[in-house]
């Protein structure tokens, strides 16, 4: 069993008697691609919000590679080896691409010149490089979501945190945003844990998929045994992603 | 360093740079002594106008009490002048200090108390006004009828006490404008000038990708109102009084954004420009109002408040980027 | 320091302060509906100072009559502003608008300046040294008029807000923007009249101010000022906040005046600002923002 990167325990949170999240643990192994699947509203949101540290647990702990990140800002967060994308992409819209990747980098290196080295890697390993003097806010939506993750890929992160990186792609997009991932996860054993509901893209790529309903997890597991799990079933009540 | 400095600018702009730098150095020799004064003030302005654009440009915090930082400074540096015979060399440095440390305050109060936006920009009006009552009682330094420097010695240059005739005045202001210019544009090539670049654009993304937004921001604060505290101490021992009304007062705090904002926000040749294009613009107003016997003081005001309204609605990138495009003498972050 | 000044002192500062909370009150509406912030607010008020000392200097009118006029007026020019000026700054960064109302503010001041020149302009009306004893408080008479109508209009736009139709429609838009112009409502002609209103209250609270306080060009800021505080304090988009805060300022900073000095007495002001933007940011009374 491979060690786990990234541990959630009995984590809850509640919004002024609303209870978003409830008791709440899983494991995210090392080396492996998650999914966190869910009718809108379940609170996988919530649950990445709190591991990047946008604001804390009401209960529960948090653990990254052994120790507790539980009530880190989400710039320590990001130190402790977290990188996340947004479910609404962010780039720094008025930088160039380079720009936006290169302040990611600095997260790594203290050093102006080794940041721009290393952001044009990155921008390499997305297939940005060419774009690397545009403006971000020029960009199309699938480049502008690769520019999002190669600036948190910069960061050089043990985990991935993405929050429904498919969403508004065509399925060709999709298809070739998983490669990407894929190929990450293969070549540099990044960890990832995704938020999606695009399920094309969801069974491609994970290894494991927990399934939350009204904040807590009702189903975990293969791929294959989660999408057969009679209550997984009745929560999506056969309700196919048209893809 | 000179080199990190001009990195990436064109050659057309360092020329462009090069001259402007040389024409101010010859007008002491060239110029009268009411337009040297006038060239002065100016570039006064560009230098305060710079050092506010830090915390609007990039802490994306609008600062309308900025007088405070003049305030303190140059309070600071005079009365340790006035009462302990401390060379302002030396005062200035506590004067930027105190300086530092109300803008850490007001820093606090933004950024973990999370006051931005108008609360902000109200609680540096409040803290400007605070500090003008509080100083119109402060007998200590003269109060409400004002606080005066021994005037002497106006022949030879005494640069530590800054004692000295008009053009050691605007040799000094020329260099604090100079070095004002360098210490941003290095700043603006470094990690922090990333990380302020991240802040404005986004403040949560840049947390995401590891900027600790809070730390950054005071950084930005504090420098803004040492630069500005410097300003203060220059024109506290240039003009040899002080009165709180005048130095603290809302209407200077609103004087020293017209540059930044008609120029260019958080461009860096911006405030430089627009301290050029209002100081002149004063001038020739002065001139034209004073035959016609009208309250000049209202007219110039009128009229700063009217551009600033055409600029804001207009062109509200400020004057600069359009005239720097039509010099071609454009700036854009390049490709290494 | 008798019992008796103190109380008569502390009334005062109280019924000064109601026709302050009646300007605060104009700040409020504009913020919480249109959500600009009105930094010529103060200026306005001064305006309509003006407006109502030239009309006591040409016809004699106490200023509490030329209320109707200058109200009018006043709602004449938010309207227009918001319509032509502010509306297309909604959109844009925060700063702008700011910038855009400052200069306003400055226009307006220095233009007052220019026709009035700095010196203080007061209306002296026969009854302005008179004054109402009830058992051992001396209340001027002046300043209760001045007090109990900022009330009588404070409570107008409260039932203009609660029972017309255009007010609820206004409401609605402060509510849900989206939800008001899905349902067809001509957001830019409510905005333009919320605007108005707004600087209509700053138009009566200027001709009552000018029964208690001399009117001077540079009274502007202080007075932008002294509104935002008591929308702070009391808390934005409510009503009772603005009324609340608006007494509260007036009464402290009136026992300021006699404790400290009078020169002083707005340190009271800052510090209770500062406190509460540090400490309770929706304000005294106000609702939480999510």
């Amino acid at each position: 069993m491979t060690a786990a990167l990234l541990s959630v325990t009995n984590l809850a949170k509640s919004f002024r008697g609303l209870h978003a999240v409830q008791d709440v643990s899983l494991d995210v192994a090392e080396g492996s691609i998650t999914a966190l699947i869910g009718p809108n509203g379940a609170g996988k949101t919530t649950i990445f919000n709190m591991i990047a540290g946008v604001f804390a647990p009401s209960a529960g702990d948090i653990t990254m590679a052994g120790s507790s990140i539980r009530g880190y800002r989400p710039d320590q967060v990001c130190k402790a080896g977290i990188g996340r994308t947004f479910q609404i992409v962010r780039p720094f819209p008025a930088l160039t691409v380079l720009d936006n990747v290169v302040i990611g980098a600095l997260a790594h290196d203290n050093s102006v010149a080794r940041a721009r080295a290393r952001a044009r890697d990155v921008l390499k390993l997305l297939g940005l490089d060419g774009l690397r003097g545009q403006i971000a806010s020029s960009l199309t939506l699938p480049d502008r979501k690769r520019l999002e993750v190669a600036r948190a890929l910069a960061t050089g992160p043990k985990l991935l945190l993405l929050d429904e990186v498919m969403a508004g792609l065509r399925p060709g997009e999709t298809d070739e945003m998983v490669g990407v991932f894929q190929t990450l996860n293969r070549e540099s054993g990044l960890t990832i844990l995704l938020i999606e509901h695009v399920m094309r893209a969801v069974m491609a790529l994970s290894q494991t998929i927990h399934v939350l309903n009204h904040g807590r997890l009702i189903a975990s597991g293969a791929p294959a045994d989660v999408v057969r799990d009679p209550q997984v079933l009745e929560v999506y009540l056969g309700e196919e992603e048209a893809v | 360093m000179i080199a990190t400095i001009l990195d990436d600018l064109p050659l057309r702009e360092r020329i462009a740079l090069a001259v402007l730098l040389a024409f101010l150095v010859a007008l002491p020799s060239v110029a009268s002594d009411y337009w040297l004064s006038v060239v002065l003030i100016i570039l006064y302005f560009a230098y305060v106008g710079q050092a506010w654009n830090l915390m609007m440009g990039i802490a994306g915090q609008l600062s309308l009490g900025h007088a405070l930082y003049v305030g303190l400074g140059a309070y600071t540096a005079a009365a340790l002048y006035v009462h302990f015979q401390l060379p302002p060399a030396i005062g200035l440095f506590v004067s930027m200090l105190i300086a530092a440390g109300a803008a850490t305050v007001i820093g606090l109060l933004a950024f973990r108390f999370g006051i931005g936006g108008v609360y902000f920009a109200l609680l540096t009006i409040a803290f400007a006004e605070f500090t003008r009552l509080a100083f119109s009682h402060f007998e200590w330094v003269g109060a409400m009828a004002g606080f005066f420097l021994p005037v002497e010695n106006r022949a030879e240059s005494d640069l530590i006490n800054l004692r000295g005739s008009p053009v050691m005045f605007y040799y000094v202001i020329l260099t604090l404008g100079v070095a004002a210019a360098v210490l941003v544009r290095l700043l603006a090539a470094s990690r922090l000038g990333y990380y302020w670049l991240a802040i404005r654009e986004d403040q949560e993304a840049a947390q995401a990708s590891g900027v600790n937004t809070f730390a950054y921001k005071m950084i930005a604060v504090t420098i803004s109102a040492a630069m500005t505290a410097l300003g203060g101490v220059f024109l506290a021992f240039y003009y040899n009084n002080l009165f709180p009304s005048d130095i603290f007062g809302i209407h200077r705090s609103i004087e020293i954004i017209l540059a930044p904002i008609i120029g260019g926000l958080g461009t860096f040749f911006g405030p430089v420009f627009g301290a050029f294009v209002l100081g002149l613009l004063g001038e020739g107003l002065t001139s034209a109002v004073e035959q016609t016997g009208i309250q000049t003081a209202g007219v110039k005001q009128l009229v700063y408040a009217l551009v600033l309204l055409v600029i804001i609605k207009f062109v509200p990138g400020g004057l600069w980027p359009r005239v720097a495009r039509s010099m071609g003498l454009g700036r854009r972050r390049d490709e290494p | 320091m008798s019992f008796e000044f103190v109380a008569n002192v502390a009334i005062g500062g109280l019924l000064t302060g109601l026709v302050y909370a009646l300007m605060a009150l104009g700040l409020s509406v504009i913020f919480g509906v249109i959500r600009v912030v009105n930094f010529a607010h103060g200026e306005m008020a001064v305006l309509a100072m003006f407006a109502a000392f030239l009309l006591h200097q040409a016809t004699g009118l106490d200023p509490v009559y030329a209320i109707p006029a200058v109200a009018a007026g006043l709602f004449v020019v938010g309207y227009l502003m918001q319509r032509h000026l502010v509306a297309p700054f909604v959109t844009r960064p925060e700063h702008e608008q700011f910038i855009l109302l400052l200069a306003v503010a400055v226009l307006t001041t220095n233009g007052l300046l220019i026709v009035f020149g700095p010196e203080a302009r007061g209306v002296i009306l026969d009854y302005s040294f008179d004054s109402y004893a009830i058992g051992p408080l001396i209340i001027d008479k002046t300043k209760a008029i001045a007090a109990v109508t900022a009330f009588l209009a404070a409570m107008g736009l409260l039932l203009f807000f609660r029972y017309t139709r255009t007010g609820k429609a206004i409401r609605a838009c402060a509510d849900n923007l989206t939800g008001a112009q899905v349902v067809g409502m001509n957001v830019q002609r409510l905005y333009a009249l919320t605007f108005g209103l707004g600087l209509a209250c700053v138009g009566v609270a200027g001709c009552l101010l000018i029964l208690i306080v001399e009117a001077t060009p540079v009274l502007g800021p202080e007075l932008t000022l002294l509104a935002f505080i008591i929308v702070i304090v009391g808390g934005l988009g409510s009503l009772a906040g603005a009324l609340f805060g608006g007494v509260l300022i007036g009464m402290s900073e009136a026992l300021a005046g006699i404790v400290v000095s009078p020169s002083m007495k707005s340190m009271v002001s800052f510090a209770l600002l500062i406190v509460v933007l540090a400490v309770r940011p929706e304000g005294l009374l106000g609702k939480r923002r999510a």
